[in-house]
């Protein structure tokens, strides 16, 4: 067993984490987050066309006024995605698109993938997403209420808002795009972050029933140290599955493996350095365990 | 913990080959048992529509026909009233008594005008009162309900004959909600030609065309330019269609739609026709003069045909339209996504390469940190994803790339059941002599904090397939289902195989 002095981090790991987190939730409001179509309504075209560039296609859009158009590279050599913003007028725009590029480019294009999202559902898209998300943080609260007592169901909460934020706002920093996807893979996140707190809370609460003398700081620096190699194991293997989907899984799941791999990051580092001091912050002891349970038995 | 009875050993081993047995179907064909994991459209190539209703222009039209009975039954009953009006969906008047109105305005019996929804407990309309006697009558929450899910019912049916009629391969058509049609077009890589026969109400009507403005005509344009007084009276509509062929005539190979009447429609086409021998007929589509023949000769036969300067695609697709019968209202593409079957395919190799890559590099991990028991818990991970897929084949679920994702990262979370129980282990044996005992403690005490890990993934899983749409819901569903197969893989198959190999050997074991 490792034998590492966590707690005597706590502190300085906090102030790191409020900057991030406030820095997060700058970024998040004032830069704001780079919606997909899927949330902001509007068309998505990917197309393979060997001898183009991502100018003669933009130029052959330029005269057709659809405002906000996007033309990149996406992934292979010939590969590119355009995205046009919402136009009012969804039902006919594809096609015109279409025609638009195969009568100016002079190569032939294969249409891969063609989507469109109108206004009323982006907007339905973006509402469902967002109440799934905070659905999730209520669902992990109550779970971990139950099995455990209030302080580590505030803990677990503080960690969850920690990463979900955190992971946000290095999205809106790198201009990552924000789709459906993208949600999936933040639920996952609460997921594998609440994981892992639930495995050092386990501990904690075992060990504060067999170490009544034991400060909550010297029981959370055990309980982390007991589960480290458990916790680091873990990580590795989920990480080695999550890059080979980043490195292999192509081009659309890269956005999703991307959020996983910072969230496996963000949500491992959170459990020891959020739930664990916060534990130390409500002075969690052996006591709390006992009222719980005569609570219970009167 | 590591005792199981024998029966114990076979109930696992029984579930684990049943479920495994499913996952087999899929690399085999066979005709007994037809289950089969479905590729989702992004994986195989296809077209998703999501189309949205639009009753507004339905509920115009019923309330404007409520107009003459509303007027009958206030002049039946002696009530007087005065400046009717129509606006938009609700109608106004000013009316002397409307204590009398009301009682038989809400009669339960026999009321033609406003009957009453037996199944939502509501009369079709309502009514308020703007101020002294003026009042206005509009429909309530659940007639609106009735006009729109009768429309949104005849719409589903509509949209599939339209599109069994193109003849896609296994076509999805299923109501969404309130207002919405979901179609999923498998393999389909343009669905323009889908998009346009469904973006056509196709409302065919037949009237006469009059010599000048009079009442109860509109101007219309027709298909060559001509400015034509059409009658609002609807001669006879496509309703009346059993069916409808395109035809190519002899004179000119100009392409034709031929139709056939049934009798109301034969008897109603050959009345209009005899009486009007030398008028001009007009033949008008969703608001538009399609063509303006002269009438000949009286049309008894209940057959007839229609011209319009049409390509040969273009009398295809309005004879389709024509026998699939008209959209009860518009219907607008609120979301699309057509995935080309190249697509498909490229994801579907990248993620069975990451799958494959992965899984090698988490096994090859596990043997060299746990060596005897890495083999172990590799054995319990192929099992977790023969079982896994065996499931989704059960259900029949759909794999999606998310999906595929999902059973990724099974692959990298499964072992974590296997990690805690090892590590548990490790440190009980530092301190308990019997290594039995402390592989059994090791299970024992980890048995709640793998359940409480899992769980947690199992939650939000739940949420995401809740409110996850399309290729999400294909995550959500491998991540759920993995950690089931985990749990059952860790905590039976694996526990198995460790006791085996201890109880067996107990006095070399290292973990």
């Amino acid at each position: 067993m490792t034998n590492y002095n966590f707690s005597s981090k706590f502190k300085l790991a906090n102030i790191l984490s409020i900057i991030l987190f406030i820095l997060s939730v700058v970024f998040i409001t004032f830069k704001g987050l780079n919606y997909g179509i899927d949330f902001k309504g509007g068309t998505l075209i990917e197309l393979r066309s060997i001898n183009t560039d991502i100018s003669s296609i933009r130029n052959s859009l330029n005269d057709m006024k659809l405002g906000d158009v996007n033309v990149k590279k996406f992934g292979k050599e010939g590969d590119f995605l355009i995205k046009v913003e919402e136009q009012g007028d969804n039902n006919n725009i594809i096609p015109k698109i279409k025609q638009k590029l195969s009568d100016n480019l002079n190569s032939e294009i294969n249409f891969r993938r063609v989507e469109n999202v109108g206004p009323k559902v982006s907007a339905e898209l973006l509402q469902s997403g967002i109440i799934a998300i905070a659905l999730s943080l209520a669902a992990m609260l109550f779970y971990i209420w139950i099995r455990f007592e209030w302080q580590f169901s505030v803990g677990a909460i503080v960690a969850l808002f920690h990463d979900v934020i955190i992971t946000l706002g290095v999205f809106s920093l790198l201009s990552l795009e924000i789709n459906l996807s993208i949600i999936a893979a933040v639920l996952t996140i609460v997921g594998y972050s609440m994981n892992d707190t639930v495995v050092i809370y386990d501990r904690v609460r075992e060990n504060l029933g067999k170490y009544h003398k034991l400060e909550i700081a010297n029981i959370a620096n055990l309980s982390i140290n007991e589960t480290l190699a458990r916790t680091i194991i873990t990580s590795v293997t989920t990480l080695l599955a999550l890059f080979s989907i980043f490195i292999l899984g192509g081009e659309i799941l890269r956005g999703f493996s991307f959020a996983m791999i910072l969230g496996v990051f963000i949500g491992t580092y959170s459990s020891i350095f959020v739930a664990s001091p916060i534990l130390k912050f409500f002075k969690v002891s052996y006591k709390t365990l006992e009222k719980e349970e005569e609570n219970i038995i009167s | 913990m590591l005792n199981f009875s024998k029966l114990n050993v076979l109930i696992i081993y029984i579930i684990f080959l049943f479920i495994g047995f499913f996952s087999i179907l899929n690399f085999q064909e066979n005709k007994i048992i037809d289950k089969k994991v479905n590729l989702g459209l992004d994986l195989q190539g296809g077209s998703y529509l999501l189309l949205e209703i639009n009753s507004d222009n339905l509920v115009e039209e019923k309330i404007q026909s409520k107009v003459i009975p509303i007027k009958k039954l206030l002049k039946d009953n002696g009530l007087n009233y005065q400046n009717f009006k129509i606006n938009n969906q609700n109608l106004n008047l000013i009316i002397d008594d409307v204590e009398k109105f009301e009682l038989l305005f809400f009669s339960k019996k026999d009321n033609v005008v406003n009957p009453y929804l037996d199944n939502y407990r509501s009369f079709e309309l309502d009514y308020k009162k703007n101020n002294n006697n003026e009042i206005e009558i509009s429909f309530s929450k659940f007639g609106l309900l009735t006009i729109n899910n009768s429309a949104l019912k005849q719409s589903i049916e509509i949209v599939r004959r339209r599109i069994d009629d193109v003849g896609t391969k296994e076509p999805t058509i299923l109501q969404r909600g309130e207002k919405r049609i979901l179609v999923e077009l498998p393999g389909l890589k343009n669905p323009e030609r889908i998009k346009s026969l469904l973006g056509q109400t196709a409302q065919l009507n037949f009237r006469l065309i009059s010599e000048n403005d009079e009442f109860g005509s509109e101007e219309l344009i027709s298909e060559n330019g001509e400015k034509l007084f059409v009658s609002k009276r609807i001669v006879m509509s496509g309703e009346n269609l059993i069916d409808a062929q395109p035809s190519i005539q002899n004179q000119n190979n100009e392409p034709t739609v031929s139709f056939t009447l049934d009798r109301l429609g034969a008897q109603k086409f050959g009345r209009a026709t005899t009486d009007n021998v030398g008028k001009r007929l007009a033949i008008v589509l969703d608001g538009e003069i399609v063509s303006a023949p002269n009438i000949n000769e009286p049309i008894t036969s209940g057959n007839g045909m229609i011209s319009g300067n049409f390509t040969f695609q273009e009398a295809t697709d309005l004879a389709l339209l024509l026998r699939s019968g008209a959209l009860p209202t518009p219907l607008l593409v609120v979301e699309e996504r057509t995935v080309g079957p190249d697509l498909g395919e490229d994801s579907i190799k990248s993620g069975v390469t990451s799958l494959i890559i992965g899984f090698v590099l988490v096994i090859l991990f596990m043997f060299f940190k746990y060596r005897m028991f890495g083999l172990i818990a590799n054995t319990a991970l192929i099992a977790n994803l023969i079982m896994l897929v065996g499931i989704l084949t059960i259900l029949e679920a759909t794999l999606t790339l998310p999906g595929i994702a999902g059973i990724i990262l099974t692959v990298g979370m499964a072992v974590d059941a296997n990690v805690l129980i090892f590590e548990r282990i490790r440190e009980e044996l530092k301190t308990e002599k019997s290594i039995i005992h402390a592989f059994d403690r090791g299970y024992a005490r980890a048995k709640i904090t793998v359940l409480d890990a899992n769980i947690t993934t199992l939650i939000a899983a739940a949420i995401l397939f809740a409110f996850g749409s399309g290729p999400v819901k294909g995550f959500a569903i491998t991540l759920g289902i993995g950690i089931v197969t985990t749990l059952f893989t860790a905590y039976f198959l694996a526990r198995h195989l460790t006791s085996l190999l201890v109880l067996n050997n107990n006095k070399e074991i290292k973990i």
